[in-house]
């Protein structure tokens, strides 16, 4: 019995890394995140503010779900995230203002954020409460970790440093890197995306979508007949 | 009046919300195949952000500001906390009213853009339009403006994407990228392009 349990648990928790990834399979969540990841230390507290609100939306709703009436469950679920959005953001003007002010909107939108959203439609209001405050800690978990990868990769080459410390040290401050102003535009996010999502499909063939349309292949006689 | 028109530039070009602010880009990527569907849902969001800002705007200023209540004798009160839930339940709301004005007086337009309207009370661009709004203190005309302008722009965006993605689809694309990986490539470039308006000074 608690084999089962184990690996129900990890299946929650692991899948969405990787197999179901939220960001890179089901496509939810991309809206209010990418803007937050010029950053380590930005998109360290969005990824935490997120799963914590996923998490506890998650259960919130799936203790309640057999009481809400099928009809108005969306103004229901989003009163819930509504409310845990702004004890969040609260929290967070309260102990990291800075930081909070560097967010701006986007905590404000992890409301409208898809994954909180699909995770309490799709998962909380099937399941039974643990499962799915771990159901939600898990996409969040997937999702921080596409967030925590792009912004490594924004931040050390943007801007020469990790967190704030220096690691490689800039031109203009005596040193030899020379930083890519492009990783810290928008632009540079999409490009990172677009290439975290090529490396996981590569990695797991089963993901890749097929084409509307191929090329035939003449050579081979099969696109001969017109 | 220069002021409308740079206000207006601004919000269509150069902080675009789709290209600039990756808002409503779940539905930026799962609905911008066809130019039709795309043209509908810019539409749609147009509207509903024409709408939703300025509403938001009067609500903000008159009911949750610091002191806003004061017309009511109600003084050293500060709501803005509450407009977190105010502004999504105002849409949520007008969003559902839109739907059934439409259905009612203008059945052409509820079946074109009808199915979108659900679509819209969880699309980030329109709650982040409303929270912009808060954040840089616009008054009522202003938010207006802001709010025809970003919802055009986003409308503009999701359109030139379903062009683009209609050329696409006949490319000859390494399979790890075929579908999702190509389209936030081509987003990128396209919204390096939007990036060229940051120069313009009005």
């Amino acid at each position: 019995m608690s084999a089962v349990i184990d690996k129900e648990t990890k299946k929650v928790l692991i899948d969405p890394l990787v197999n179901n990834n939220p960001i890179t399979l089901q496509v939810l969540g991309i809206c209010s995140a990418l803007a937050v990841t010029s950053q380590m230390s930005t998109s360290l507290i969005m990824a935490l503010a997120l799963t914590s609100v996923t998490a506890c939306s998650s259960a919130a709703i799936s203790s309640i779900r057999n009481h809400i009436p099928g009809s108005i469950r969306i103004i229901v679920q989003m009163t819930i995230i509504a409310s845990l959005v702004i004890v969040v953001d609260q929290i967070l003007k309260a102990f990291a203002y800075e930081i909070s002010k560097q967010l701006s909107v986007f905590v404000g939108l992890i409301i409208t954020n898809c994954i909180v959203m699909g995770r309490a439609e799709a998962y909380a209001m099937k399941n039974p409460p643990l499962a799915s405050f771990l159901d939600g800690i898990g996409n969040g978990a997937g999702y921080s970790l596409i967030l925590i990868i792009v912004a490594f990769f924004r931040e050390l080459f943007g801007s020469g440093k990790l967190l704030g410390i220096d690691i490689l040290p800039l031109q203009q401050d005596g040193g030899w890197y020379v930083p890519n102003g492009l990783m810290l535009l928008p632009p540079s996010a999409f490009f990172i995306i677009g290439i975290i999502i090529w490396v996981f499909r590569e990695w797991k063939p089963e993901q890749q979508e097929e084409p509307d349309f191929k090329i035939l292949d003449i050579a081979h006689g099969e696109g001969g007949h017109h | 009046m220069e002021a409308y028109i740079s206000l207006f530039i601004k919000a269509v070009f150069v902080e675009n919300l789709a290209l600039a602010f990756f808002l409503g880009m779940c539905t930026f990527l799962a609905v911008s195949k066809k130019i039709s569907t795309a043209i509908g849902l810019g539409i749609a969001v147009m509207v509903v952000q024409t709408i939703t800002v300025p509403v938001n705007n009067v609500i903000y200023h008159t009911l949750l500001k610091e002191d806003a209540l004061s017309w009511m004798g109600i003084t050293g009160v500060d709501l803005s906390f509450l407009s977190l839930l105010s502004c999504i339940g105002m849409i949520a709301a007008l969003v559902q009213i839109l739907e059934m004005v439409l259905d009612k007086y203008f059945p052409a337009l509820f079946h074109a853009l009808g199915v979108f309207l659900p679509l819209i009370t969880v699309n980030c661009a329109i709650l982040g339009g409303s929270l912009f709004m808060i954040e840089r203190d616009y008054d009522f005309t202003e938010s207006v403006i802001y709010g025809v302008g970003s919802g055009f722009g986003w409308a503009l965006a999701i359109t030139v994407m379903a062009g683009v993605r209609e050329k696409l689809k006949y490319s000859d694309i390494p399979a790890g990228l075929q579908g999702l990986g190509i389209t936030f490539i081509s987003a990128g470039l396209m919204s390096l392009g939007f990036m060229a308006f940051s120069g313009i000074q009005l």
